[in-house]
């Protein structure tokens, strides 16, 4: 036979038992053609453009996912962010253009819709402004809906102003949803150095550089490079890296094959392929699973940061040498929510909130689905915000916070947000203030690195 | 999609008819055997074929319903996936 029994074998197990997927297949849809001062033409206008173009999305990914005998796991929209293309709405918030979203994702029958975002890294405009405010209560109102915002670069620095404001923002989004667990904050990132072509959820959006329509694919699989870095016997870490580079390698080729296939079947361009390696509760999906199995006995022990940039690394690498595609966030995820092995080493004390902070200096984004304990002030969580984006700006890399300060909750309790999203034991933040440092705004200025032209 | 070869992998304990009934299937679908392998590994019966499908009104949906059925009632788990999935994976 042409194709060796054995490798027929092992692409059906990684399937079958070690949860390969296409996480996600995610349609970007410009709306930069949909502008009006009319707020309810505007959402006429977004809703007849989402809906038309994403109308056999998801017959097309069933039809695809059968084909191959793959899963895709979820099918997604992104558009240009809101605050960009609803700026010239005579209206005072924005938060009728999410339910317009919500509907047009429902109607279209994708899983998720991201894109209520805004850009802010050198300071707001009126419509940036709008649309941030409106967040907590959009995100309140809607189910489909992701929002994002991007508060600093390398270029231009750190918006400490918008820093301050996300704050504010994230504990409102908690409120709003307290009666589940603050869900809406699963749904709200602040980036550093955001990916315009990012197909993830909750950070994506179709970024200003984009074209018309795009294609972008996420492949996941913690479990197939658990799988295979756990049959080595007794192996050092070249073996390991050795080992990971290969299998994102063959992960990857599956995800560009499906890609190229959508995009084909729909007459629509394929832009990126994330290879992101992104855990699910599924036990052995999980990419603290992946560390422990190189020798730490729990996620969070001295030596995690080493492991996790080895893993980081060897992923780009088999990625980058299978499709020139490769782009967005492609790496390793650590959301702790979504991460059953991550969950188990918070309770047991092997993981903090100060270790994962050092983790995301070498993952692909950044503290991720982080619960810490309702009462936590607004300077706080803006302060915590403010670490993680100075590590994206220092290293030229993308980074993000996702946290949820859980109404009610303390150290001790956990949330329950169930399917991906997982739950989260709260973890404590320090008691001690930032709150001086965060009211005085202004900005970081851009480090020396930007001066590279 | 280049072709309209499909892998056909047939996973489950052995027992007397298993080729004979898949393949029975096959044919009223016409699919045709190009390939076939079989091999039993720890204990689990495995067969590989690599089949074509007619080039013109071939439902694939209802091809895949027909055998993930007659895999059921023979107690074996039988997967018909496009050559690509594993072509694109293992070989460059």
């Amino acid at each position: 036979m042409y194709i060796n029994p054995n490798e027929i074998l092992e692409t059906i197990k990684m399937v079958r038992m070690e949860h390969l997927d296409i996480r996600t297949v995610t349609m970007g849809i410009s709306l930069r053609d949909c502008c009006h001062p009319d707020i309810e033409i505007f959402n006429e206008n977004i809703y007849e453009k989402i809906t038309s173009r994403a109308k056999e999305l998801v017959r097309t990914t069933n039809e695809i996912q059968s084909l191959y005998g793959i899963p895709i796991i979820n099918r997604r929209i992104s558009v240009t962010p809101i605050a960009i293309v609803a700026e010239s709405c005579k209206s005072q918030d924005f938060v009728s253009v999410a339910q317009t979203m919500d509907e047009a994702a429902k109607d279209a029958g994708v899983d998720f819709i991201g894109g209520f975002s805004a850009l802010v890294h050198k300071g707001e405009t009126r419509g940036d402004l709008k649309l941030i405010n409106s967040i907590p209560e959009a995100l309140a109102s809607t189910e489909k809906v992701c929002s994002s915002v991007n508060v600093a670069t390398t270029k231009a620095g750190i918006n400490m102003d918008a820093v301050g404001m996300m704050g504010n923002i994230i504990k409102k989004t908690a409120e709003l949803t307290a009666d589940r667990d603050g869900i809406g904050c699963a749904k709200l990132v602040v980036f550093a150095n955001a990916p315009e072509d990012n197909p993830f959820m909750a950070g994506a959006f179709h970024g200003i550089g984009e074209p018309e329509c795009v294609i972008n694919v996420g492949v996941s699989g913690p479990g197939v490079v658990n799988a295979a870095v756990r049959e080595l016997e007794n192996p050092n870490l070249t073996e390991i890296s050795e080992t990971i580079k290969k299998t994102a390698f063959k992960i990857t080729r599956m995800g560009e094959m499906v890609g190229k296939e959508v995009s084909r079947r729909l007459g629509v361009e394929f832009g990126i392929l994330d290879l992101s390696l992104a855990p699910t509760p599924e036990i052995g999906d999980s990419v603290a699973a992946i560390l422990e199995a190189m020798g730490l006995e729990r996620c969070g022990a001295h030596g995690t940061t080493a492991a996790l940039a080895l893993l980081n690394d060897a992923v780009k690498k088999g990625g980058a040498m299978a499709s020139s595609s490769v782009g967005g966030l492609s790496g390793a995820f650590i959301p702790v929510s979504e991460d059953a092995g991550m969950i188990e080493a918070v309770k047991v004390g092997a993981l903090t909130l100060e270790k994962l902070e050092a983790m995301t200096s070498v993952c692909s984004v950044g503290l991720d689905m982080i619960a810490v304990p309702g009462d936590t002030s607004a300077a706080t969580l803006s302060a915590i915000i403010a670490d993680e984006m100075a590590i994206g700006v220092i290293n030229k890399k993308t980074t993000a916070v996702r946290i949820i300060p859980a109404p009610g909750k303390r150290v001790g309790d956990s949330v329950e947000f169930g399917g991906l999203l997982g739950s989260a034991p709260i973890m404590p933040v320090s008691n001690f203030s930032s709150e001086i440092f965060i009211k005085r705004g202004g900005r970081i200025p851009a480090p020396i690195q930007s001066l590279t032209n | 999609m280049t072709s309209s070869r499909f892998i056909i992998t047939v996973i489950g304990s052995d027992r007397v008819g298993i080729v004979a009934r898949v393949t029975t299937v096959m044919a009223s679908y016409s699919v045709n055997i190009v390939d076939i392998s079989q091999t039993i590994m720890q204990g689990i019966f495995t067969m590989i074929m690599l089949a074509e499908a007619p080039k013109e009104n071939f439902d694939l949906a209802a091809f895949q319903q027909a055998m993930d059925a007659e895999g059921k009632s023979l107690g074996v788990e039988v997967k018909v996936q496009h050559e690509d999935a594993f072509r694109f994976m293992h070989r460059i």
